[in-house]
């Protein structure tokens, strides 16, 4: 049984370390597959230093981290009026928000490339943030539901009762014990907001430029240079590789969606 | 009866003030209004599908089904059509029961080996399809490939992986699965931890077969998370991009050309904009259909999950 396991670990992970090896292998031994050689830090020197990568992560950066911040400003709220209050059409409007997550990129990329230019959002920060909301709202909103749903509404009637007016209840007693679930949703809308292709191709063209996009000019002109295409994938790679060993611990309660206690 | 956090019965709903009443609706307005972006470009892009819309030339004309009715009746749209569902089913098929496999192996073998996997067999969705599909070229590539070596070794020759029509859509499944069986691990997982205890310590005392444990007690009980894998996976995968457009843009010749690469050609490159519209919608009403057809089954097998709970 063990073996099972190590014959796919050695599938899922022999890819990333062998991207790793070839980032530190000068150009004349990119061309041998030995797994012992020189290290060289000249293709990490190629790509941060003397090209526009770093600008490219720093727009994804931007882009990213601009579209998780506006999710949890919005989504919080949102997601602890779906968790606590009785409304008519509360489930349709869940499953409306969610929906959101499945329709076609390129379905949602095609008008709204007609839309953005018009409106002066194409190839802007403002108009990518506002697009990866479809990525990031959803996943948070309904994360954060499900944690919502774990807590005690007694504990609110207590402090009501109490007399704490309700900003504080919210701030000062939901938001820390949501605190596990935030923060992991965050970060997985995070990545995968990080991740995203699609969108940027097609909405974004010089002025934000995110590494996603970024690495297939790599790919299209560069097709000799592998030393610095494997850098720049294992740079690109890096921030989410860090954050799911941070967000390790809830990523499995995370991805659950709510679904698995219904 | 329920009660929300106010303390107000469903039946007593109209006595409450109109303001409690908009209250939660207020509340999730602005994650709707963010979202419904969404909605005024889909519904002009239903309007363009019945018009010769092009980027060039901003003037265009109601020309009724001409779009549709050339599409279905092109070969391009039944190849893009067959593209889009074997990827969708096969990368599917494929995580789903790898996922399944290897999340109950890393939950029965509770060694320090399955404790590290679990923490490292998740690194591959964190890498962006693009970059994945990257790097598996660095590796399939047929000079510099280690994978091109190992074949070597047993004697095959420059394995044409996407260069050849009969092995590039095999091809962009194994990256696909490569990136997502990750997915399905974690969901799996996830259902497994949620699992009661007692069904399980009857059935040791009833002495099962491991078999006989996992078809009537595991399976129906881990249905729910298993139907939001297949719904996760499926929906993704029918209409993936970045990996088809990072590993050959659609080739070689169209045998990779899905929907949504056609749909993305016809746009930008070809500059029809209606007909591009009307590729892009037929994948819309597929993944909608299949949507709702597997969240129907999902909430009954939940039902059902819970049912034996008790």
């Amino acid at each position: 049984m063990n073996i099972l396991l190590i014959i796919y670990a050695i599938f899922a992970l022999f890819p990333l370390l062998w991207m790793v090896m070839i980032s530190f292998k000068a150009d004349t031994e990119v061309f041998t597959t030995t797994f012992i050689f020189n290290p060289t830090l000249s293709n990490y020197k190629e790509v941060l230093l003397r090209s526009d990568y770093v600008r490219y992560i720093t727009d994804s950066l931007i882009v990213s981290g601009g579209a998780v911040l506006v999710s949890v400003i919005v989504g919080v709220p949102a997601a602890y009026a779906l968790a606590r209050y009785n409304f008519p059409r509360k489930e349709e409007l869940a499953f409306q928000i969610l929906s959101f997550k499945f329709a076609p990129e390129i379905l949602v990329v095609l008008p709204l490339f007609m839309l953005y230019q018009k409106m002066g959002l194409y190839d802007s920060y403002i108009g990518l943030i506002w697009v990866y909301q479809l990525i990031s709202l959803p996943l948070l909103i309904w994360v954060v539901r499900g944690y919502f749903e774990d807590i005690s509404v007694e504990i609110e009637y207590a402090a009501q009762v109490d007399g704490y007016p309700w900003y504080q209840i919210f701030f000062k007693m939901l938001i820390p014990l949501i605190k596990p679930g935030l923060v992991s949703s965050a970060l997985l809308a995070f990545i995968f907001s990080w991740n995203s292709f699609t969108f940027p191709l097609i909405l974004a063209s010089s002025k934000v430029y995110p590494v996603t996009v970024a690495i297939t000019k790599y790919l299209g002109t560069d097709t000799a240079r592998y030393g610095n295409l494997a850098v720049a994938a294992t740079v690109s790679a890096l921030p989410a590789i860090v954050f799911a060993l941070f967000i390790q611990k809830h990523l499995v309660r995370g991805l659950s969606f709510g679904a698995v206690k219904g | 009866m329920q009660k929300d956090n106010l303390g107000i019965k469903k039946a007593d709903l109209n006595k409450v003030p109109f303001k409690v009443r908009v209250r939660p609706y207020l509340i999730v307005a602005p994650s709707l209004i963010i979202t419904i972006g969404i909605m005024v470009p889909f519904v002009m892009a239903i309007w363009y599908s019945f018009t010769n819309y092009s980027f060039q030339f901003p003037t265009h004309r109601f020309v009724g089904l001409d779009n549709w009715v050339n599409m279905l009746t092109s070969r391009e749209f039944w190849n893009a059509l067959t593209v889009s569902l074997l990827y969708g089913l096969f990368s599917t098929a494929i995580e789903i029961l790898l996922g399944l496999g290897i999340a109950l192996l890393l939950n029965s073998l509770n060694n320090w080996l399955s404790k590290v996997l679990r923490v490292l067999l998740v690194f591959p969705l964190m890498v962006a399809p693009v970059t994945a599909t990257i790097v598996w070229q660095l590796m399939l590539n047929s000079s510099v490939g280690i994978v091109e070596k190992l074949f070597n070794i047993f004697g095959v020759y420059n394995f044409p992986w996407a260069s050849a029509p009969g092995t590039a859509l095999m091809t962009v499944v194994m990256i696909d699965v490569w990136i997502n069986t990750s997915f399905v691990i974690l969901l799996v997982l996830a259902g497994l931890q949620s699992l009661p205890k007692s069904p399980f310590e009857s059935a040791k005392i009833d002495g099962g077969s491991a078999w006989f444990n996992f078809k009537n007690l595991t399976l129906p009980m881990l249905k729910p998370s298993l139907y939001i894998a297949l719904l996760f996976r499926l929906m993704a995968a029918l209409q993936e991009y970045a990996v088809i457009f990072a590993l050959t843009k659609g080739g070689p010749g169209d045998t990779l050309m899905s929907l949504s690469l056609t749909s993305y050609q016809k746009g930008f490159k070809f500059q029809k904009f209606g007909s591009a519209i009307s590729f892009i919608l037929v994948l819309w009403l597929i993944i909608n259909v299949m949507a709702k057809f597997i969240v129907k089954r999902q909430r009954f097998a939940q039902r059902q999950a819970s049912g034996l709970e008790e």
